[in-house]
């Protein structure tokens, strides 16, 4: 007995559609929206976010032609360019990375850890409608002037229930997952035993559940105080004072923390070995887990370095807790994914390209946020935050595009095609650096963050916004690439068979696309790389 | 057809509602200690001023005219508590597949469930302040409303429980377990606001 072969009648793609009619249509797209398909529910998200993502980089690009010039050019009012400001940061990490990033380990991690389903199946559907309702009514309130500072008061209440609701959906999808890795996981996987992947996912999801429902608290109070009197939270201007955390670093990290897990899986992949370094990766992991600490205490932590040792080391300690340990956690996945690289001949595949890429990218961002935090170096209010944040939200970007084209085949049953993998996820990094990193120089030159006109200061001031400008198109056209790859690729690409990548985890021993229930029967299994067993005797 | 894995047994859903129930509690117990903690700031901050008799110094917090039934927050605190206890009763009936003390166990954390709510709302009438007087008014009915909510599912989740239980599933455990772990969850929240909203007010 095989643990692949198809369950009966069960093959989750396309059976209802492909009978013709349009009854046979409405009924597939009944099935789709009522599914409780985990692969279903993931693509959804997948799917519904890629129109968050092209808009957040739309937004991105404007509001840089904006300040490309900033006397006389101007694309928006400037009583709502503020609102601006927060859409580009709102669709990007809850329009866009978080609801993708989320969908593909919803799609994913059931099959990696051998279970027929996610946990609570009902719970991940209520999940992905809730948090489409929630964005649809986010992005209706900024059309009527309701983001954060904005002059309608009724589309501001709309914005802040619309958070709440999404909120709701991506906490009930982040219970799913780790509930799935806790308790669904095949007879003889241990945890230490589970999948990199879905390890990130129960790290990146209980990240989730700690502080996600610490910003629904601050969007009931926003939305109790803003809907009656409106004399505790600042009304409409007070909005983006009380949930700006999560849009900022360190929070944004808990958001991309699943890109450092992909990057490891990927990178065993690659090396065609065992992971000598996996307790390592599994901590470093976890290290990089302690940005939840930034959503705990909802703010920044500064360092001074002023004073006696004693008052440098009171300073020190606390920052360093809140701003290092994530870095050191990511550089240890980095360090031990090019370490199994480099003692092994490795056969690099197109999605490892990005997954590597968005890996680097968010360490950069990492580095510039410690760097904002010391007091002395005075960028906190200026654009060298959004160079921090670009860096990091395109690098969970860039991390989607890792993710579809390395487990698209399995979900659609086609490989995408290489060069396009490989060219969009260099593209996209080479225009996260041109977006990002003019602003970390005019982060030094007093640029201030969240203006787009009316400020001047030395140096070459349209020249880095010109650049950041690029990169933020750059970006856009790499999307857009990405996009059309994907659906062409999975559309009309070559048959990817069960295992395309020589993969090692049990995602790849059921038949792509994978069924309805994932595996006929479920394995046994004995080791962390129960397929490179089999297929090397258990020798390699 | 390609890779052949040995097969393994089905495995059993093991305790997941009980896994789910106490996942879902940390994201409450996340929710309810920041929503406690803006009102600490808030209260911290709040501006001082000196009493007419100039004896000494108020701060601008409570509002003058608020009266808190201390009471009916003191009964719904123990009426949770009572709540756990019967919840427990129906863990430790359902362990020994009673199917009949478990139904009336759950039952009966419903009906506790149902007298807190009671409570709740009684405060809310009593208090005598509204949601737009003040930011002690909004943030009052804010943080007691999450928590009237929280109540309100637990009550569902009792329902559910029970037709479980009634259903002929009391051999299935897991989800009169999980029932039990929300009202130990609901109950701590409920301490948490009681000492920082009602006592320390």
């Amino acid at each position: 007995m095989t643990t692949i072969d198809t369950h009966a009648g069960a093959n989750s793609s396309g059976s209802v559609a492909g009978s013709g009619g349009a009854a046979a249509t409405l009924l597939a797209v009944a099935d789709w929206l009522t599914s409780t398909d985990h692969k279903k529910i993931g693509r959804l998200f997948i799917i519904l976010a890629s129109a968050g993502a092209l808009l957040s980089v739309v937004i991105g690009v404007l509001l840089g032609f904006e300040r490309m010039d900033s006397d006389s050019f101007q694309l928006f009012a400037d009583d709502n360019i503020g609102q601006f400001f927060t859409f580009f940061r709102v669709e990007l990490v809850f329009g866009a990375v978080l609801p993708m990033l989320i969908g593909i380990a919803i799609a994913v991690v059931p099959i990696q850890v051998g279970a027929r389903s996610i946990a609570f199946a009902r719970g991940a559907s209520f999940g992905l409608w809730s948090w489409l309702a929630g964005i649809v009514m986010v992005e209706i309130a900024y059309l009527g002037n309701g983001g954060p500072g904005g002059g309608n008061e009724t589309m501001v209440d709309l914005f802040l229930l619309g958070m709440l609701l999404l909120i709701v959906g991506l906490v009930f999808a982040a219970v799913s997952l780790v509930v799935t890795v806790l308790n669904s996981r095949a007879p003889g996987m241990t945890l230490e035993r589970a999948p990199l992947f879905a390890w990130g996912a129960l790290v990146g999801g209980s990240a989730l559940v700690f502080t996600l429902p610490a910003l629904g608290a601050n969007l009931i109070y926003n939305f109790v105080d803003h809907r009656n009197g409106r004399v505790a939270f600042g009304g409409n201007f007070g909005v983006v004072d009380w949930i700006g955390w999560s849009l900022s670093q360190p929070q944004t990290y808990v958001f991309v923390l699943l890109a450092l897990a992909m990057l490891a899986e990927i990178a065993t992949v690659v090396s065609g070995a065992r992971h000598k370094l996996r307790g390592v990766v599994l901590a470093g992991i976890g290290i990089a887990a302690t940005s939840v600490l930034g959503g705990v205490i909802q703010q920044q932590q500064t360092m001074g370095w002023d004073g006696s040792l004693s008052d440098k080391l009171r300073d020190f300690v606390p920052w360093a807790i809140f701003n290092l340990l994530p870095i050191l956690g990511a550089m240890t996945v980095l360090g031990a994914s090019m370490f199994l690289l480099v003692t092994r001949r490795p056969r690099i595949i197109a999605p490892f390209v990005p997954a590597l890429l968005s890996v680097v990218a968010v360490i950069v961002g990492m580095h510039g946020h410690a760097l904002s935090t010391i007091s002395s170096t005075n960028v906190a209010t200026t654009v060298f935050e959004e160079a921090e944040f670009i860096f990091v939200m395109y690098g969970g970007l860039i991390a989607v595009m890792a993710g579809v084209s390395y487990w698209g085949p399995k979900l659609w049953g086609r490989l995408m095609p290489t060069s396009a993998v490989m060219g969009t996820g260099v593209l996209a990094f080479l225009g996260t650096f041109l977006a990002g990193l003019p602003y970390f120089v005019a982060g030094f030159a007093d640029q201030p963050a969240g203006v787009a006109n009316g400020f001047s200061y030395d140096g070459p001031q349209e020249a880095w916004n010109l650049l950041s400008t690029a990169g933020h198109v750059i970006v856009l056209v790499a999307v857009l690439g990405f996009v059309a790859a994907a659906l062409t690729g999975f559309r009309n690409g070559s048959a990817a068979g069960d295992d395309p990548w020589n993969a090692h985890t049990l995602e790849w021993a059921t038949p792509s696309p994978a069924p309805a229930d994932n595996f006929a029967e479920v394995a046994v299994v004995k080791s962390a790389e129960p397929l490179l067993d089999l297929k090397t005797g258990g020798a390699s | 057809m390609s890779i052949a894995l040995p097969a393994g047994p089905q495995p059993s859903p093991n305790r997941r509602i009980t896994i789910g129930t106490a996942v879902f509690g940390a994201g409450i117990a996340a929710m309810i200690g920041s929503m406690l903690a803006i009102w600490l700031k808030f209260r911290a901050d709040a501006p001082t001023r000196e009493s007419s008799d100039g004896l000494k110094i108020i701060k601008d917090w409570l509002p003058a005219d608020v009266v808190i039934p201390e009471t009916a927050a003191n009964v719904m605190l123990v009426t949770l508590v009572v709540a756990c206890v019967m919840g427990q009763w129906a863990s430790y009936a359902a362990r020994r597949h009673d199917r009949s003390h478990a139904s009336i166990a759950i039952a009966l954390t419903g009906f506790f469930g149902l007298a807190a709510l009671n409570a709740q709302f009684f405060i809310f009438r009593e208090i005598g302040i509204g949601v737009a007087d003040s930011a002690y008014g909004a943030m009052f009915f804010a943080i007691c409303g999450v928590l009237a909510l929280l109540i309100t599912i637990g009550v569902v989740y009792s329902v559910a429980a029970w037709f479980r239980v009634i259903g002929g599933r009391v051999t299935d455990g897991d989800a009169v377990y999980g029932h039990a772990l929300y009202w130990y969850i609901l109950t701590a929240a409920m301490t948490a606001v009681w000492l920082v909203v009602y006592v320390q007010k």
